[in-house]
This record gives structure tokens, C-alpha cells and sequence, in this order.
């Protein structure tokens, strides 16, 4: 059985391997003074209020694009397009954002939303679809649909979505700044965050306490059960991939109206690709999301400083991201096994 | 052996590991060196746009009393923002260049905003004066110059009369080069063409080879680009045999044969000038831009393949760049669709505002700007 | 028109020399990633050993001066790699997808950090075979270079094939992917099995990446491979889990992804980046025609739990 206890030491024993591992590393190899480079690490990430935010404002982006992942993994499909999901969505956002660029502000930001959520909802629900009705993998149509949604940004932010005056970086019209969502008062966090977080709580409390919440653990429990049982599995499937690509989208709203004011090439740096990421090494437990993203979001925030400080290129944080993630995963074998008696580890 | 290469690339980016690993007890206690940020939108050493800044920037470690910090990879998100913000806050530093276009607007003027006292100097050269912010400002170099003297010397040189380009994104810029470049070649030969080939992005070494490649099999001898790193460009036309312009830095050594001469930024002038405007505790100018002539932008030497006729032909039109007597863009002008873009006797000076909107490419260009 | 131009002859001729080479990395991924899921494993890691077997091929050729060496390199550490995934991946309740995405950046990170020195140097490139000495159209010529990798690939595809399908070695793997039971009845260590057909996997990935930077387009960047190993791992489960369909698909989609320089080079020019899509249009169109919810597995590994 899994205990409280072991949920806690579990990972904090695959961080301190991780840690040892790309200590070693820095050692050996950059020949870097790993406590520094730790010490540096922290102070970069959560030393301080402003690490603290910096640290935040990463995270945001990827709580949202976890879900993306996280929601139709519960009925057991793989989805990788959470990039294309979001680029999708920000393009919508930034199209229906000058278009009523005229409205009262908050009109024009709840009709941002809704045409990124239901742009980018549209984008996984084809992948789903395609898996029920024709068979097609959704692992491999998701990535695809994701190159082809790059693509179509391109075409479009450099067409006929283009403004004349954005000269050496092709964009979009800008939304203007009175559409701008604002940061959290007192920080300088954008409210994305915070819908990141109401997202998770909400599809947990779905999960947990509602019959389609319940239908859908058994369908990801075995399909040919909740076909028996009368379930409708692929309206499910459609529900969850929809669902996971509204909240990419929304991120690609939350980038286009909270972070550039308009949507361009900028839109595809990787937020998407470091959802998946989350949402696995978070075992799509939405509540579990955040505190993932968050570590992902501090490891991102202390890369700057590694690099400033001690001349490690940027490569060295992704090195670190990648042993963390592979030391977790292999950290769950150990789970009911630490304080038995024929335990080794 | 791998600590022999490791030294080597210290050793060329300037020494920055001995000095930066005692980083924070340095300004702890001496008398407070002026802290200078660098930010780079890809690696630092990728033989192009990025290199040529960071190779700047090493010549910068080596003044006294200044300590440069560096980022490379930071995305044209949020993340330069936090950047920007993690090197005044944690590094104190007093100067920042974010060396990429699209740190400008929003990310570098929210920053500015915030940070009054810190000054900020962009590389692309978007400031304008009461639009931006006072500690804001913008540097850039009329690469399109030197890009006229390589189509010189490539119309010179090519037998087919066809030239190739191979360029990331059609914006002004890289409509500037690829044009230079063009009007450089018919002043040679007005029938030569050039054949552009967009890529889609920045940095795409399969794409970029395979562009090459298909103009080599479209007969074209002569190739260029305009993409973050030209290596790939420049080694698959050496192995195709035929010869290349470079561009951002020298890349000579990649093709010992081929190279006949390149487009080279030059920043190390503009960023010794600010900075030691600041240690006498004045602003950096806000727009500084220029060309050939303020040294800003420079052509690689020739390569063994250009002919003294060649040779001599680049030489004059340099000369009569550097006293004013010769402008790249007159009229008549038309672009490949037909219609007039520069009207007969008109003739701009580079800094002419109207080019940095350029949207069309010059006749003899085989290309789409969209 | 003068004689070096072929005009608009020139797409196809241009594609097919697109295929030939691009799809290298593709064939040898694929194929890899292919011996692996028959044996019952997905391996989405690949892309990571791709670029560490491109950055080891580049880094040892460069310092010992023979490329053949950083190839062999490459399959070393491919090897090593995909031990690795096998290794973790058989600790009781581990997910072998998520370790492999979380191999792929572990392997990008360490091909970045640890590639560095070798982005400056220029190492020293494998060779081509002239296949078109017969003709006089250079454009041909230049299309028929064929490097000696391509060919092992296509060999490599239908040896796999062959060995799959007729001898005992081929009917344990196929064992230990359709059912572990089934396996076990007849002796064999399911484990093991895996173990050795991801590092056969990993190595072969390992000499795609090899092909990039010392072939290909023949420099080590870190920009080098642009996701090319995972769409070959996805390029698996588009061949049905067929070797040789998985040599078709990789020719192909390199042929695709010829299509929008070579237009822009004959002069039709617009919309190339809706053209640099097609690839990916292609393939998506490909298997919506030609799977149904009937026949979509078949093919599938039984014990593959990307399917399931």
C-alpha cells in the first residue's frame, strides 16, 4: 500500500538522486562547484519575492497546456499535441480579439477566450475523433496536427492576419492595451496563473465527485467494460479531448492578451512540448499538476543565473530537467516496497 | 582531449569561466564593476547572428571595470522579460543588450518602464524619440551595403548568371539583403537573377541544405542566405562545388574554396562606445545606426576564387559608397511583379525611412514575398 | 531556358533526390524504433539518441579524424541509451512512454551541453557513392549521390523484415510483443528480449543521428535535428509496425519534405509555408484513407501499450 509518507519521500529521494547525478556531472565535467551551483539554483528560483514571481510566471503557462495531456490520458490516450492546441488558440484569440477590438474590454476578452478554447478544443477533439470513428492513433495525429497548426500560424501571421506595420516580426493586429489582462495585484504574475489553478481544482472536483467524472475512470480502466455498461465512449473521448485542448488554447489566449498583446511567431516556443512533460511526471493528477509545473517553472527560472554565474550553457538545465523526470518515473517502482522487509532500496 | 576542446572555446568566447565563478564575491567587495547584460535568442557559438554579438561581447570582458553577464536560448516570451529583470535584480546591472528583434516590443519597453534608471539598447533599431522611453534606445548596422558589395562580387564571378538565396522569413530585412545583394550582381550584368528560397524560420539546417541543394539542380552557382546560422548553407554548397557569400561573421575556414566574400556585422565599435559612455556617466546614444562607413558592417576578404577584375570592380563601388557618391536603391526601380518601386531620378540614401518598410522583391529575384 | 535548367521536370527529379537523402535518419529510426515496439516497448526517447549519436559522431570524428569511427560511436551510444530506457522501463510500474519523453530531453540536453566544443571545428564527412556516372544531366548526377548509409538502411529494413517473420530469434520478439505468456511458455525471458531489441533500437537511432552531422546536412548544431526523431518514431505506427513499410514511409515523407524548396526553385512561390506543411498533411491524410477502427491495430504489438 502506498502511504502518506511514502508519497513524500518517494520524490524527494528521486530529487536527491537527481541532484547527486547533476552534481556529478558539473563536477566532473564543466568542473563547477555543484553546492554553488545548487545554492545559485535556489536563489534563482525561490530566493527571493522576485525569484518567487519569476519562477510563477513560468509555471502558468504550462499548468494550463498540462491539461491538455492530463484530461485524455484519464481514458487512457496519449496526446502530444498540446503545442499545436495552443499556438491554434492564440491565433483565434488574437483574430476575435481585433475583430470587437471595439467592445467594452471584458467583452473582448471572454470572446478571446472563448474562440481560443473552442479553436484549440476543435484541434484535440479531431484527434480523438479520428481515433474512434477511423481508427487513426491519436499519438501520432496530435504531433502532426500540431506541425500543421505551426504552419498555419506562419501563413496566417505573415497573410492575411498580418499587420502592415509589424515590420521585421510578422504579428498579428495588436489587441490594444486597454484588452490586456492585467497581472495579479501585487505581483507581477499575469492572471493566468490563477486560471491555471481554478482549471486544475475544478476537473479534479469533476473527476471526483460527478458521474461523468467516475464514467470516464472506468472507460480509461477498460473501454470494452464501459461499452458493456451502456457508456457512450466516444462522446467521452470527444468531452476530454475537447476539454484538454480548450485549456491549451486558453494558454495561447492567456500569451496572446497577458504576455505580447498580439499573436506571432512567438507563440510556439515549447510551452505545449513541457505540458506533456508535466502532466506525465504529475501522473495526470490534475491537482498534482501545479506543484510540478511550479518545479518545472523554478528550474527554468534559475537556468538564467547558471548561465551568468557560472558560464554553464543552457543546455545544462534541460540536462537537468531530463534527469529529474527520468529519476521520478523509475522512483515509482519503489512505492509499497520501501519499508518492507525484502525491500533493497 | 574533451577538456583541450572545452578550453579552446573559453579560451575564444574570452576566459568568462575564471571570472565568473567568483562572480559574487567580485561584486561584493570591490569597487563595483559596471555590470553590462547580454541576452542571445539562440547559442551563442552558432557561427551567425548570435556569434557575432557574443564574439562583441567577449572583446567587452576585457575592459577594465566592467563585468559582462550573458544568456543565450532566451525565447522572445516572458522569459527575456525575466531576464532582463533577474540581471538588474540578482547581477545589478546598469546596461542591458537584448540582442534579438522581437525583445523589443512589449518585453524590453515593459522592462524599461519598470526600471527607469537602467538603460536598455536594442539591436534592430525600432526606438523613436517621444515615442520610446529616454532610457531606451536602438543600434543597428546597413548590413544591405555590404551585401551589395558580395553580389558584386558573386555577379562577377558567377557562368550561369544565376545567383541563389537562401533566407528564413520575408521581412524588411531580409527583403533589404536579398535586393542589395541582387542590384550589387546586375550592376554587373543586368541579366543575372536570383532565385530565393524561404525556409519558414530561423534555424532549420535540413531545410536550408535542401534549398541549397535544389538550386544547385536548378543550375544556380553562387548562394547566400540570410538565416541564424549560415554554416549549413555555406558547407553544402562547398560540397556541391559551387561558390558562396557568407553572412553575420567569416566563415571563410567553412569553405576554403568556394568563399568568395561575405557580410559581416561588426559590433564591437557600437558596444565599446556605449559602454564607455556610461563609465563617464553619460547615456549611450539612442539610435545609433550605420554602415560601411562608421565600420559597423564589414565584407570578409576575398576569397581565392574572386578575379582581379572582380576585385578591383567591389573595391571602387566601396570606395564610392564610403564618400556617398553611390546609392544602392535608385530609380527606376521595379519589383519582380512589375511595378514601379523607386520612380526614375529618385535615389535614396540608406538611412532612408521608406526602405525600412520594404515589402517587395527587386526584379530578377525568382521569389514570393508571401 | 538554358540547358542547365530542367524547368518544372525538376520537382520530381528534385524529390526524389529529397528522398534519398533526408530519409536516412528517418529509415533507421524508424526501423529501430520498429524491432523495438515488436518486441513489446515504445521508445518515444529516440529523438534524444538521434542527437547524441549525431553529437558523439561529430565530437569523435572530429578528434580522430575518421568518420566511420564516429559512426560506430553513434550505435555505442545509442546502445548505451536505449539499455538505459529498457533498464528503467522493466522496474514493475514504470511507464515506458513517459520515460522515454523523459529520456529524449535528458539525451537533447546532454547532446547540447556536451556538444559545445564541437560546433565551431569542421569534422571530416562520410563519403558518397556516385550511382549516376551514367548520366550527362548534372542535376541527375547531383541526385544519385548516394551515401553508404542510405543503402545499409534499405538493407537493414528488409533483413529485419526477413529475420521477423523466418527465424527463431524474429518469433521470440514477436512473442514477447503479442504476449508475455505466451513467451514465458516457451522459455524465453521477456525481459531480456526487450532489453536487447531497445539497445538494437537505440544504436540504429544512434546512426541516423550519425548520418545528420557527418553526412547530411553533414555539421553538428543544436538545431540539427528539428523533431525528426520523433516523427519517425510516429512514422512507425503509420507502417503498421512493418519494416519495410517503414523504409516506404520514411522515403516518402523525405520526398514530401522536398516539395516546398523545390517549387520555390522552379519559381511557384506562393504559400510555401502551407507547402512545408505537406508532410505532415500527407501522412494525416494517408491514414485517415487507409485505417479503420476494424483494422486500425492490426499489425500492433498486442502487449504495445501505446495501443491499448
Amino acid at each position: 500500500m502506498t502511504t502518506t509518507l511514502e508519497r513524500v519521500a518517494v520524490p524527494v529521494l528521486a530529487l536527491l538522486a537527481s541532484a547527486l547525478l547533476f552534481g556529478l556531472l558539473l563536477a566532473l565535467y564543466a568542473k563547477v562547484d555543484p553546492l554553488e551551483a545548487f545554492a545559485l539554483m535556489y536563489q534563482g528560483a525561490f530566493g527571493s519575492w522576485f525569484s518567487w514571481q519569476n519562477t510563477l510566471t513560468r509555471a502558468a503557462p504550462l499548468i494550463l497546456t498540462a491539461l491538455c495531456t492530463a484530461l485524455p490520458a484519464r481514458l487512457g490516450l496519449v496526446i502530444i499535441g498540446n503545442e499545436g492546441a495552443l499556438v491554434a488558440g492564440g491565433v483565434a484569440a488574437a483574430a476575435a480579439g481585433v475583430a470587437v477590438s471595439g467592445a467594452p474590454s471584458l467583452v473582448v476578452q471572454i470572446m478571446m477566450a472563448l474562440a481560443a478554447m473552442i479553436i484549440g478544443g476543435l484541434w484535440i477533439a479531431l484527434a480523438g475523433g479520428l481515433r474512434q470513428w477511423r481508427g487513426v492513433n491519436e499519438t501520432i495525429s496530435s504531433l502532426l496536427l500540431t506541425y500543421i497548426a505551426i504552419a498555419l500560424m506562419n501563413h496566417f501571421v505573415e497573410g492575411p492576419l498580418r499587420d502592415p506595420s509589424s515590420l521585421n516580426k510578422p504579428s498579428t493586429h495588436p489587441i490594444g492595451d486597454t484588452n490586456m489582462i492585467g497581472t495579479i495585484s501585487g505581483t507581477d504574475v499575469h492572471w493566468g496563473l490563477v486560471f491555471g489553478i481554478v482549471a486544475c481544482v475544478a476537473i479534479y472536483v469533476f473527476q471526483r465527485f460527478t458521474t461523468w467524472g467516475f464514467a470516464m475512470e472506468v472507460i480509461g480502466g477498460n473501454p470494452k467494460t464501459a461499452r458493456m455498461m451502456g457508456l457512450n465512449v466516444d462522446r467521452y473521448v470527444l468531452l476530454a479531448c475537447g476539454a484538454g485542448g480548450a485549456a491549451a488554447g486558453l494558454a495561447g489566449m492567456i500569451e496572446v492578451a497577458a504576455v505580447h498583446g498580439r499573436a506571432n511567431a512567438s507563440l510556439a516556443v515549447g510551452y505545449g512540448y513541457s505540458g506533456i512533460l508535466v502532466s506525465f511526471l504529475a501522473r495526470h493528477h490534475p491537482i498534482a499538476i501545479v506543484p510540478v509545473a511550479i518545479l518545472l517553472g523554478g528550474i527554468g527560472a534559475s537556468g538564467g543565473l547558471l548561465q551568468r554565474r557560472l558560464d554553464l550553457p543552457d543546455a545544462a538545465v534541460v540536462v537537468l530537467q531530463g534527469i529529474i523526470f527520468v529519476a521520478i518515473l523509475a522512483s515509482e517502482t519503489l512505492y509499497g516496497r520501501l519499508w518492507k522487509p525484502k525491500a533493497v532500496a | 582531449m574533451f577538456n583541450e576542446f572545452t578550453i579552446g572555446r573559453r579560451a575564444l568566447l574570452g576566459g568568462a569561466a575564471g571570472t565568473a565563478a567568483f562572480g559574487l564575491a567580485a561584486t561584493a567587495n570591490a569597487q563595483k564593476p559596471m555590470v553590462v547584460g547580454f541576452i542571445y535568442v539562440g547559442p551563442r557559438d552558432d557561427y551567425g547572428y548570435n556569434q557575432a554579438h557574443a564574439e562583441a561581447a567577449a572583446i567587452l570582458k576585457k575592459m577594465p571595470g566592467v563585468k559582462i553577464v550573458e544568456e543565450e536560448k532566451v525565447p522572445e516570451t516572458v522569459a527575456v522579460e525575466k531576464s532582463m529583470e533577474s540581471m538588474i535584480n540578482l547581477d545589478g546591472a546598469t546596461l542591458i543588450f537584448p540582442t534579438s528583434f522581437g525583445y523589443f516590443d512589449p518585453h524590453m519597453l515593459k522592462m524599461a518602464a519598470k526600471f527607469p534608471k537602467v538603460q536598455f539598447r536594442h539591436c534592430g533599431g525600432l526606438w523613436t524619440e517621444g515615442k520610446h522611453p529616454v532610457n531606451t534606445g536602438s543600434y543597428f548596422g546597413y548590413i544591405d551595403e555590404a551585401q551589395y558589395l558580395s553580389g558584386i562580387v558573386a555577379g562577377s564571378t558567377t557562368k550561369s548568371g544565376k545567383l541563389g538565396f537562401v533566407a528564413a522569413k520575408p521581412i524588411p530585412q531580409v527583403l533589404r539583403n536579398i535586393n542589395a545583394f541582387t542590384l550589387g550582381a546586375q550592376s554587373v550584368n543586368p541579366k543575372i537573377t536570383t532565385q530565393a528560397i524561404f525556409t519558414g524560420d530561423w534555424a532549420l539546417p535540413v531545410k536550408e541544405a535542401e534549398a541549397t541543394n535544389s538550386m544547385v539542380a536548378q543550375g544556380v552557382d553562387v548562394v547566400t542566405c540570410h538565416v541564424d546560422s549560415p554554416k549549413v548553407v555555406i558547407e553544402t554548397a562547398e560540397r556541391a562545388g559551387i561558390f558562396t557569400c557568407g553572412y553575420h561573421c567569416n566563415q571563410a575556414k567553412l569553405a576554403p574554396k568556394g568563399y568568395l566574400t561575405g557580410a559581416e556585422w561588426n559590433w564591437e565599435r557600437i558596444y565599446v562606445d556605449m559602454v564607455e559612455a556610461m563609465k563617464k556617466g553619460q547615456a549611450p546614444g539612442n539610435f545609433v545606426r550605420g554602415g560601411l562607413k562608421e565600420g559597423y558592417v564589414r565584407s570578409s576578404a576575398y576569397g581565392p576564387a574572386v578575379s582581379a577584375a572582380a576585385r578591383e570592380k567591389t573595391d571602387a563601388a566601396k570606395a564610392a559608397i564610403l564618400s556617398g557618391s553611390l546609392s544602392i536603391y535608385k530609380g527606376a526601380l521595379k519589383d519582380n511583379k512589375g511595378n514601379t518601386v523607386i520612380p526614375a531620378g529618385a535615389s535614396y540614401v540608406i538611412t532612408e525611412p521608406k526602405l525600412e518598410g520594404m515589402n517587395y522583391l527587386v526584379e530578377g529575384v525568382i521569389g514570393a514575398t508571401s | 531556358m538554358d540547358d542547365t535548367s530542367l524547368g518544372i521536370w525538376g520537382v520530381p527529379l528534385a524529390m526524389l533526390a529529397g528522398a534519398i537523402r533526408v530519409s536516412t535518419p528517418f529509415i533507421f529510426v524508424s526501423i529501430g524504433e520498429c524491432l523495438t515496439e515488436r518486441s513489446g516497448r515504445i521508445n518515444l526517447g529516440l529523438e534524444g539518441t538521434l542527437v547524441m549519436g549525431a553529437m558523439s559522431a561529430y565530437g569523435v570524428a572530429l578528434m580522430s579524424g575518421s568518420p566511420w569511427l564516429g559512426v560506430l560511436v553513434a550505435a555505442m551510444v545509442g546502445l548505451l541509451l536505449g539499455a538505459l530506457h529498457a533498464g528503467i522501463c522493466q522496474l514493475p510500474r514504470v511507464n515506458d512512454i513517459a520515460t522515454g519523453i523523459g529520456l529524449m530531453l535528458f539525451g537533447t540536453g546532454l547532446a547540447f551541453f556536451l556538444g559545445k566544443p564541437f560546433i565551431q571545428p569542421k569534422a571530416p564527412n562520410l563519403g558518397a557513392i556516385d550511382l549516376g556516372w551514367w548520366s550527362s544531366i548534372p542535376q541527375v548526377r547531383q541526385a544519385l549521390q548516394v551515401n553508404y548509409l542510405f543503402v545499409i538502411g534499405i538493407i537493414l529494413a528488409f533483413a529485419l523484415a526477413w529475420a521477423l517473420k523466418n527465424t527463431r530469434w524474429g518469433l521470440i520478439v514477436r512473442l514477447a510483443g503479442e504476449s508475455v505468456d505466451a513467451a514465458l511458455a516457451i522459455g524465453a525471458s521477456v525481459n531480456r528480449v526487450r532489453l536487447i531489441a531497445t539497445s538494437i533500437g537505440g544504436a540504429f537511432a544512434g546512426i541516423g543521428g550519425a548520418f545528420l552531422s557527418l553526412y547530411y546536412p553533414g555539421s553538428w548544431n543544436e538545431g540539427l535535428s528539428s523533431g525528426q526523431g520523433l516523427m519517425a518514431v510516429a512514422l512507425v505506427i503509420f507502417a503498421r509496425w512493418d519494416p519495410v513499410r517503414c523504409l516506404w514511409a520514411s522515403l516518402l515523407f523525405g520526398a514530401a519534405g522536398a516539395i516546398s524548396p523545390a517549387l520555390q526553385s522552379v519559381g511557384i512561390t506562393q504559400g510555401y509555408y502551407l507547402f512545408s506543411a505537406a508532410p505532415y498533411v500527407l501522412t494525416l491524410a494517408l491514414m485517415i484513407a487507409t485505417c479503420s477502427p476494424e483494422r486500425s491495430l492490426r499489425g500492433a504489438p498486442g502487449e504495445l501499450g501505446a495501443v491499448k
